[in-house]
Parts: structure tokens; sequence; C-alpha cells
């Protein structure tokens, strides 16, 4: 049998990457609403897309620009919060290592949760043909376009929805769904808790610095508590 | 801040993204490789979020509101319990909102 051409596994990444757009799209037209309510432009919610592209990182940028917060602090907080892309990094890095800088970067800007949760099965599980590669350029690509596409819709979308709606309460609503699917155990569950306990008392700290001093106290807690956590994972 | 400030801002998130990003996918040799350090990235996300949840719900006009007239607080709740049951992000954004509005509503 001959090995799958760029051409198939392209194809086969954006099969595979199509059913999660189902929830991509609607969240991407919800931050270009939220964008607008949080105080940013629209031109800048749109450009945060392309630039940052990285759902909650975007609307976590968005908050703080919003709340006029040091842009060192607005960096590092994105870069926190982004900072479990280090495991997908980590996780594609053997399947990549052959290939070019160009591509190397290409895909490093594409990997996403959504485009990593796609292609990760292929890539591990699949057979090491040669353009295998292939397959998460499809999957990225796919995800990358629906996010521009459903930001922009939620632009010019928010843009005609009236102020008083407290629409800046999605943003709320956004971060609580995101942590209620990242908490399996219970010593996360507790690294949540201590990190928003912190946190109220820390906002007295200049430069919202406290919000890095919650996070930093709530990872330590969740380190603290595994010893309660149940044996699965 | 200006348009200026925005930008920069903006482009050095995007910077810091992507180079979390890049890490191990070409620098994985140099990198180490610790349990210890996924151990730490697992509680990130939880301590994060949590630290910018509480915030946007406690925090009413410039103050520190934890009485049961927060309207936030409720809809906070009632968007927890439906995260959990459904482990839907838009199930739970309609419910919260749908929440807030009719607490806001009954309220005044």
């Amino acid at each position: 049998m001959n090995d799958p051409t760029p051409r198939s596994e392209f194809l086969a990444g954006v099969r595979a990457e199509l059913p999660l757009l189902l929830g991509v799209v609607p969240f991407g037209m919800i931050f270009g609403v939220l964008g607008l309510a949080a105080g940013l432009p629209g031109w800048a919610v749109v450009l945060s897309s392309s630039l940052i592209f990285g759902g909650s990182s975007q609307v976590v940028f968005a908050q703080l620009w919003g709340a006029v917060t040091p842009p060192a602090v607005t960096v590092t907080t994105v870069g926190v919060v982004n900072l479990r892309h280090l495991l997908y990094s980590a996780a594609v890095a053997e399947y990549l290592r052959g290939l070019s800088w160009r591509w190397k970067l290409l895909l490093a800007y594409l990997l996403t949760d959504e485009a990593f949760a796609a292609a990760l099965p292929r890539l591990r599980d699949g057979p090491a043909t040669p353009h295998r590669h292939y397959f998460l350029l499809g999957t990225g690509s796919t995800l990358w376009s629906g996010w521009q596409l459903s930001t922009l819709a939620g632009v010019l979308l928010g843009a005609a929805i009236p102020a008083g709606w407290s629409l800046d309460f999605s943003i709320a609503l956004t971060f609580i769904a995101l942590l209620v699917l990242a908490v399996h155990r219970r010593s996360d569950a507790g690294a949540a808790l201590v990190a928003a306990a912190v946190v109220l008392p820390a906002m007295a700290l200049p430069h919202k610095l406290g919000l890095l001093v919650a996070a930093a106290a709530g990872i330590g807690a969740g380190l603290a508590l595994r010893r309660f956590d149940r044996k699965t994972p | 801040m200006t348009t200026t400030t925005l930008l920069l801002t903006m482009a050095a998130c995007g910077a810091v993204t992507f180079l979390i990003r890049l890490s191990f996918i070409a620098f994985g040799r140099y990198l180490p490789d610790d349990p210890r350090l996924t151990a730490l990235l697992r509680y990130v996300p939880p301590a994060i979020l949590g630290a910018l949840i509480a915030p946007e719900i406690f925090v009413l006009d410039g103050r520190l509101s934890f009485t049961p007239d927060n309207p936030r607080l409720w809809a906070a709740l009632i968007a927890v319990v439906i995260a959990w049951r459904t482990r839907n992000v838009l199930a739970t954004i309609a419910a919260g909102m749908l929440a807030l509005w009719a607490l806001q509503a009954f309220g005044s």
C-alpha cells in the first residue's frame, strides 16, 4: 500500500477538526462580543485572534485591558494562562523532529487546544509515514479559519447589542465553564478555591500583581493537596 | 492607553504564546524532562481561573460583596451546576446570562 499523500493527510486532518468547530465557532462569536464589552476596539478584537490565537488567553487579555492593567502584568498573565501548551509542544515534538524550521514555526503557531486534541490520536497511534505532519496542518488551519471568521462575526454582532445587558459577565461565565472542565481531582478544586480566596485580599497589591500571587498560591495548594486525591488519575 | 500600547501589548502576548508552543518542538533536546514540571503545570489552569473568577463575582462597584443580594453570586452558582452537569461551555454561558438577567429583572 502506498503512503498517504500530503493532500490526503491534510484532508483527513480537516475532517477530524470539523466536529470541534461546533463548539469553537460560537465561542469565537462570544469572544467577539465580549471583547467589545470589555472595552477593546473592534479591530483589536479581530487582530487578537491571529496575533495571540488562543481563546481563553484572548478573553484574559480583553479583561485585563479593560481593567487598565500594566502591559508587563498582562503579558505575564497571558503567558501563565497558555503555559499548558508546553505539554502539547512536548507531546507533538517527537513526531515533528525531522521537519524544517519553516514547518516547525508554522505548526507551533497552529498548536491550539483543539488542533492538538484532534491531531494527537493520528500522530501517536497512526502509521509513522513521511507526510503525517500534514494532518496537524489540516486540523490547525481548519481551526484557525473558523476562529478568525467567528471572531469577526462576533464583533459585527456585538456592535449591534446595546450596553446594559451585563455582557461583561460572560467573561466570568467562560472562565467558570473552563474551570469546571479543568477540575478532575480534589487537588484541582483545592488549587482553584485557594487561588480564589487569596485573590480577593491580594487585589490590594499594586499593578494587578494579586492575580499572579493568587495563582502561585493556588498551584502550591494543589501540589500540597495531591495526597488527598483518589488513586485513579 | 494608546493604540501603540495596545498593539505592542497584544504582539507581546502573541510572542509569549508562540514561544510556549514552539518550546519543545524546536528546543526539546535543551529542555528538562521532569515529571515535577508536569505535576506543577497541571495546577496552572485551575489556579489562574479561580483567581480570575473571584473578583468578577465578589466585587460590585469597586467593593467586596458577599451578601445574598449580589445577583452575580447566584448566577455564578447556577453556572457552576450547569457546567458540572453538561460539561458544555455554551450551555454554561447561556444559563449564567439568563440567570443574571432574571435576577436583575426580579430584584429591581
